[in-house]
């Protein structure tokens, strides 16, 4: 790009409202981990509002590495049935690196894909994309998967840069049979660290 | 704003048959001269920052008050800025891929997903998916979803009393050509009423999910048809404050794209916003 050119002015972003639901989530959608893959985690939490209260209309998305840190290019996450129109789910066999999941009555959502892997310098982690009615344009945060090396998180640029209250929010809790929790909080005293690009 | 009470969510409880339903009291209902105020208001405050020198926000600020369900669902705190220059590794800098397993060729015509013909005004909406630097967005999946001819959502909580059409479902997809095209044919959504404010009633719309070639670029939106008398009135509309910025929200109408004894043409280009590893080879 050029200085000369200014870039063309982007298409501004809305909200995703609250029926959605019935056109983005599909069958699969929250399972990217191909079956019995050893290095597959589930991820949960909950998504809650300034005043603590769940968001039972938020619609999430995880992009994030295989295992190895390699980032997939492979179609297949919402592979269709060419008999019906409806959806096979996916294959089984192929990770696409890409989840969707809208959260229950509660607030909560899980997912099950593979624990990532790291890449450049960074600790590992998915990105984060946060869509919800009353949300007028999208919100990206990182989830950071431990790893058990301490130095990994210390040296991640992101992480380093936050006071220690703050990173805390990135950091996903393990618990038994490979889950980590994350919760995402909108809006107050805890609110979770969201992130511009640039 | 101190007379908002955020009690039910605004949007997932729209008006039954009868008058609007009883709620606890709280306060006044909000009138529809509470929100064209406040409205007034923050383009006012707006147009003094631009005045002032600010460069043109192209994007609603997630703090829009006049939209109610934003108030508790907003963060307070700044986000924090990636330079992606200095950060090549970005996972943010891929983008999911999708195939032609994901997409039926059924998938762009909304018209023919049943035994039976929609009713409404059958239409098309094409245009190109591109990024800021004007290039076209190839072999990406766009979604789209709306409300029917009649203005009702084939969801379980629109309760607008508007019929369901047993002919109609209201999502598309599709994936962009190498041009950056696309195409859906679909019949136009009516306006409805939700529960903002009293007599609230959103103009027309389409609603657009769009992926680029970085998740960076991610996007949802809505499509707008040229010349609706509700748009002064739409809080969600009203929340992207810049003028220009929101008039590339309303698509074209093309009597190029129309075709004879069949439908009405619609034009609407998309432009993603936000950084791509290509930006990044061409910057240094």
């Amino acid at each position: 790009m050029s200085p000369q050119t200014p870039p063309t002015p982007p298409t501004p972003s809305h909200t995703i409202g609250p029926f959605y639901g019935y056109a983005l989530p599909f069958p699969g959608g929250p399972d990217a981990a191909p079956h019995a893959h050893p290095d597959t985690i589930t991820v949960h939490g909950r998504v809650l509002d300034g005043a603590g209260a769940p968001v039972p209309d938020a619609l999430l998305e995880f992009w994030g590495p295989d295992a190895e840190g390699q980032l997939p290019q492979q179609g297949g996450s919402l592979r269709r049935d060419p008999v019906t129109g409806g959806f096979l789910g996916r294959n089984g066999v192929d990770f696409t690196g890409f989840v969707r999941v809208a959260t229950d009555a509660d607030g909560h959502w899980a997912i099950r894909t593979l624990r990532p892997g790291a890449r450049g310098g960074h600790a590992p982690h998915l990105s984060v994309c946060v869509f919800a009615r009353g949300l007028t344009h999208h919100l990206f945060t990182r989830v950071y998967v431990p790893n058990g090396d301490p130095a990994s998180a210390a040296a991640d640029p992101l992480l380093a840069a936050l006071p220690p209250e703050r990173r805390t929010t990135l950091i996903a809790t393990p618990g038994p049979h490979a889950t980590h929790r994350f919760d995402l909080r909108l809006q107050g005293p805890d609110e979770t660290v969201f992130l511009e690009f640039s | 704003m101190p007379e908002v009470t955020p009690e039910t969510p605004p949007e997932t409880t729209r008006s039954p048959a009868a008058p609007l339903p009883e709620q606890a009291p709280v306060q006044r209902e909000l009138t529809q001269a509470d929100i064209d105020r406040q409205i007034a208001r923050e383009r006012q405050a707006y147009e003094k920052d631009l005045a002032g020198g600010a460069e043109p926000r192209h994007h609603p600020p997630r703090d829009y008050a006049p939209y109610r369900s934003s108030i508790l669902r907003h963060p307070t705190q700044p986000p924090v800025a990636i330079d992606t220059r200095l950060d090549p590794e970005a996972v943010e800098l891929s983008s999911p891929a999708f195939g032609r397993t994901d997409v039926t060729e059924l998938d762009s015509d909304l018209t023919r997903q049943h035994q039976g013909e929609p009713l409404g005004e059958r239409i098309t909406v094409s245009g190109r998916l591109l990024d800021r630097d004007g290039r076209p967005v190839r072999g990406q999946l766009i979604e789209l979803w709306q409300a029917n001819a009649s203005g009702r959502y084939a969801h379980q909580r629109d309760q607008h009393p508007a019929p369901l059409d047993p002919n109609f479902t209201g999502v598309g997809r599709v994936l962009t050509g190498d041009d950056g095209s696309y195409s859906f044919t679909t019949v136009k959504p009516g306006a409805y009423p939700w529960r903002n404010h009293a007599n609230a009633w959103r103009p027309a719309h389409i609603h657009f999910s769009l992926f680029g070639t970085a998740f960076t670029q991610r996007l949802v939106t809505q499509m707008y048809f040229p010349g609706d008398p509700l748009f002064a009135y739409d809080p969600i509309l009203q929340s992207v404050t810049d003028e220009a910025a929101r008039a590339r929200l309303v698509a074209a109408y093309d009597h190029d794209l129309s075709r004879p004894e069949w439908s009405l043409g619609y034009r609407w280009d998309i432009v993603l916003d936000g950084p791509a590893a290509t930006w990044i080879e061409e910057g240094r």
